[in-house]
């Protein structure tokens, strides 16, 4: 696609073939043919990683889908006789409960690189609003998927996130009843999930191939930022290799060590991704002690329960709601708010501190969701016992006491209409502060830094290609006599 | 280089945003002294200590607890507490099918279609292999009738619905203090008639304490009383049926129960990490040589 094909077809049959639909020919300059930067690193396998965990997770949900009974009275029972009757039933669930988990985790990192390497400047916006897309249809499927098992988590999780969308004014109620497909979650919404949750993995497997296209059309970004040389077959021979065989192999590596992981959790500890709850048959009446979703999304839940206060004619819960799409929505615009004329973060040592401070919040963010918001990270003092009293004058007042015997004998001498009653009164920095903290980074992160800093940043010097980068192996700018570096990497 | 310590530090967080979960007002189980067989990539179960939690389940938990996933046939698979290698299929195996007759499960008159006999009694057959587990009550309305509003929970896959597995249940059926324990540590913890404190039992004990609230005790109150006592099971292996074997047993049986196919899980596991580590190693080699000339 990224110049002149090179594919000749050999036999009769190919040469037939390639008149009348050339799909070999569009394989073999896409995957074959196709002229990559030779300085990828390890990071840029997991392009390659997320393929093979789309296709796992399709090939494993279309198996279950023939075992599996969309139903409140059979749901979680037909996905135990997966687990106990199905042959290798088992290891399918498995595959595709913690294939989920890999496959967040695979794109996570994905996603970080391209922040880090600023893959998603010109000429690449498309191609990164491309992958927002895809992961925002991953959450929802993954949100879908979770339902399924008619586990507590499953339910109570779908009910919590069915009530966020009652809360957009106006139409919210509708919206919900609609999605629900009745007042209430029951039967209707099961269906529903399952037919979405089925339907879903094809869109994303459609925009990933638009993805790859965008990307196939600029050709790969690299750890240096600097462009491949199109204009010079030789300069651009000197700044690639074909795909295949070394990035075939490469990628195939990867994809290994990232197997041997996947099939660690898939073997031996199958469950400690999830939550033992979702193993108890889904009860309405019986709200779990803390509803939590997979960890996936713990960063997004963390930003949902951060807003714990209206602001003007917009309530607390609707500005969690905004807040929480705003996260993600912030990232379709990345590609303006990065005013930076370099593109990898390896030549602007600024942003690479806030980088790391990013991915610090992000994480930071998912133990907040995973917290109480209540409880405390660490505390100011040790707990001391409050004992709150109305006096003679009618007056409510309140004492500190840190010593049991004193604050029973303080509530003790009290008259028996002062209705004293004795707590626990505990001070330290609670989780939701935490919380608050991280997500105003996350938004300052996107929105305040990125365009300042390109603003004010002064880049270090880059290598004027990717050919002088290798051979000055990366860490060393450009050597002594080779052409100055371009002024824009985006230009 | 940094980003690599970027993603060491994301699978940590990820390992204690799971163990997060486990942290509550609860005492941490534990497992017994010398840990479980079925535990680690090689765990296995040992036959006879199934047999023997199968007894304990049959003699003591089955009075109020249901295993309605399970069927006798289970019983006689591969890992399973009575698997004969002689009877590959488990519903040909002469124990299974003993055990299976000695319950009853209701049936039709099969010329009339009646469902009672002539005096109104429901009619029932022995079970048979393929019949699931009898469950103690006809539905949950019934039991919690009986049981004083509260409802005994299936024991299925309960392994796998409370943190700690194996170890909560066998934390929970040896944690009940003992008279004089309550007496002596817990004399400020009013216990609603009907009800059992219990360490490991999730609940909330604050307002039931009357001592120092800011040392209320861990865990909460179950309506299910101290189920074993000792002597309580009558092994057929001889072995001493104290509280904390049968506990151990049991809790063994209900792991296995939860999940049968983990023994086959870990060791096609085993082959699958052999297999994907020696291909690794392979393609790494490819790897390098394929890049031998190239700067990169």
């Amino acid at each position: 696609m990224s110049g002149p094909s090179t594919y000749e077809p050999k036999t009769g049959f190919e040469k037939w073939l390639d008149t009348r639909l050339p799909i070999i020919r569009l394989a073999y300059d896409s995957f074959v043919d196709f002229p990559t930067p030779k300085n990828l690193n390890y990071w840029y396998t997991f392009g390659a990683i997320l393929a093979i965990c789309l296709v796992v997770q399709i090939v494993t949900g279309v198996v279950l889908a023939m075992h599996y009974v969309p139903s409140t009275s059979m749901s979680f029972d037909s996905v135990e006789h997966i687990m106990r009757d199905v042959d290798y039933g088992w290891l399918v669930r498995y595959i595709h409960s913690n294939g989920a988990s890999m496959f967040f985790l695979a794109v996570y990192i994905h996603m970080f690189r391209g922040l880090y390497y600023g893959s998603y400047k010109a000429p690449r916006e498309v191609l990164w609003i491309l992958g927002v897309v895809i992961y925002l249809l991953m959450m929802a499927t993954a949100f879908l998927g979770y339902v399924l098992p008619w586990g507590q988590m499953s339910y109570h999780g779908a009910s919590v996130i069915t009530s966020l969308i009652g809360a957009i004014p106006l139409v919210g109620d509708t919206v919900k009843t609609f999605l629900q497909g009745a007042p209430a979650i029951g039967d209707a919404t099961l269906n529903r999930f399952f037919s979405l949750h089925y339907l879903l993995p094809f869109m994303i497997a459609g925009v990933v191939i638009l993805h790859i296209w965008a990307l196939h059309v600029p050709g790969n970004g690299n750890p240096t930022g600097v462009s491949v040389r199109r204009d010079d077959p030789k300069k651009e021979k000197a700044d690639t290799v074909p795909f295949h065989p070394y990035y075939t192999v490469k990628d195939g590596f990867a994809i290994l060590v990232f197997m041997l992981i996947f099939a660690f959790f898939v073997f031996y500890a199958p469950n400690v991704l999830g939550h033992a709850d979702n193993y108890i048959e889904a009860n309405p009446l019986q709200t779990p002690a803390h509803i939590v979703p997979e960890w996936y999304l713990l960063p997004f839940y963390a930003i949902l329960r951060a807003v714990t206060f209206d602001i003007g004619p917009i309530a607390a819960k609707l500005g969690g709601v905004i807040a929480m799409f705003g996260a993600i929505a912030v990232l379709f615009v990345v590609p303006w708010l990065d005013t930076s004329k370099v593109r990898s973060m390896r030549y602007r040592p600024l942003a690479k501190q806030f980088f790391i401070l990013f991915v610090a919040a992000g994480i930071g963010l998912g133990f907040c969701g995973a917290n109480n918001p209540d409880d405390l990270v660490f505390k100011f003092r040790d707990d001391k016992l409050a004992v709150t009293y109305i006096d003679e004058a009618g007056e409510s007042g309140r004492q500190m006491f840190d010593e049991f015997e004193e604050a029973k004998a303080f509530q003790e001498a009290q008259p028996e209409d002062a209705g004293s009653t004795m707590e626990v009164s505990k001070s330290g920095f609670k989780w939701l502060w935490l919380t608050q903290i991280l997500s105003v980074y996350y938004f300052a992160y996107f929105l305040v830094i990125l365009p300042l800093l390109g603003l004010i940043e002064k880049p270090k010097p880059r290598p004027a290609s990717i050919a002088d980068s290798v051979l000055g192996h990366g860490s060393n700018p450009a050597p002594v006599g080779a052409a100055a570096a371009p002024q824009r990497d985006d230009a | 280089m940094r980003l690599t310590k970027l993603l060491t530090a994301a699978i940590a967080a990820i390992g204690l945003v799971g163990s997060a979960h486990a942290a509550g007002g609860v005492k941490h189980p534990h497992g017994p002294d010398d840990g479980w067989s079925f535990e680690g990539p090689l765990g296995t179960f040992d036959q006879g200590q199934l047999q023997r939690g199968y007894k304990v389940y049959r003699e003591v938990c089955a009075a109020c607890h249901g295993m309605e996933l399970l069927s006798y046939r289970n019983l006689g698979q591969v890992g399973g507490p009575f698997y004969d290698e002689n009877y590959p299929n488990p519903n040909d195996n002469p124990v299974v099918k003993q055990i299976a007759s000695e319950f009853s499960v209701r049936t039709i008159d099969e010329e009339t279609g009646d469902e009672l006999d002539e005096n109104n009694v429901p009619l029932t057959r022995p079970a048979i292999t393929s019949d699931a587990f009898a469950s103690p009550y006809a539905n949950d309305a019934a039991a919690r009738a009986v049981n004083g509003g509260a409802l005994p929970p299936d024991l299925s896959v309960i392994n796998k619905a409370r943190h700690g597995g194996a170890s909560y249940i066998y934390s929970l059926l040896t944690g009940y203090p003992s008279d004089e324990k309550m007496e002596k540590d817990y004399a400020e913890l009013s216990v609603t008639p009907g009800q059992y404190y219990n360490p490991y039992f999730s609940g909330d004990t604050s307002g039931n304490w009357s001592g120092d609230p800011r040392y209320a005790p861990y865990g909460g109150f179950l309506a299910m009383a101290p189920p074993l006592l000792e002597g309580q099971v009558d092994y057929d292996d001889g072995t001493e049926a104290t509280v904390s074997q049968m506990a151990q047993d049991v809790a063994i049986f209900l792991a296995w129960a939860g999940e049968p196919k983990q023994t086959v899980r870990k060791q096609l596991g085993l082959s699958t990490m052999i297999y994907l580590l020696i291909l690794t190693v392979l393609v790494y080699f490819s790897y390098r040589r394929i890049w031998r000339n190239v700067e990169h």
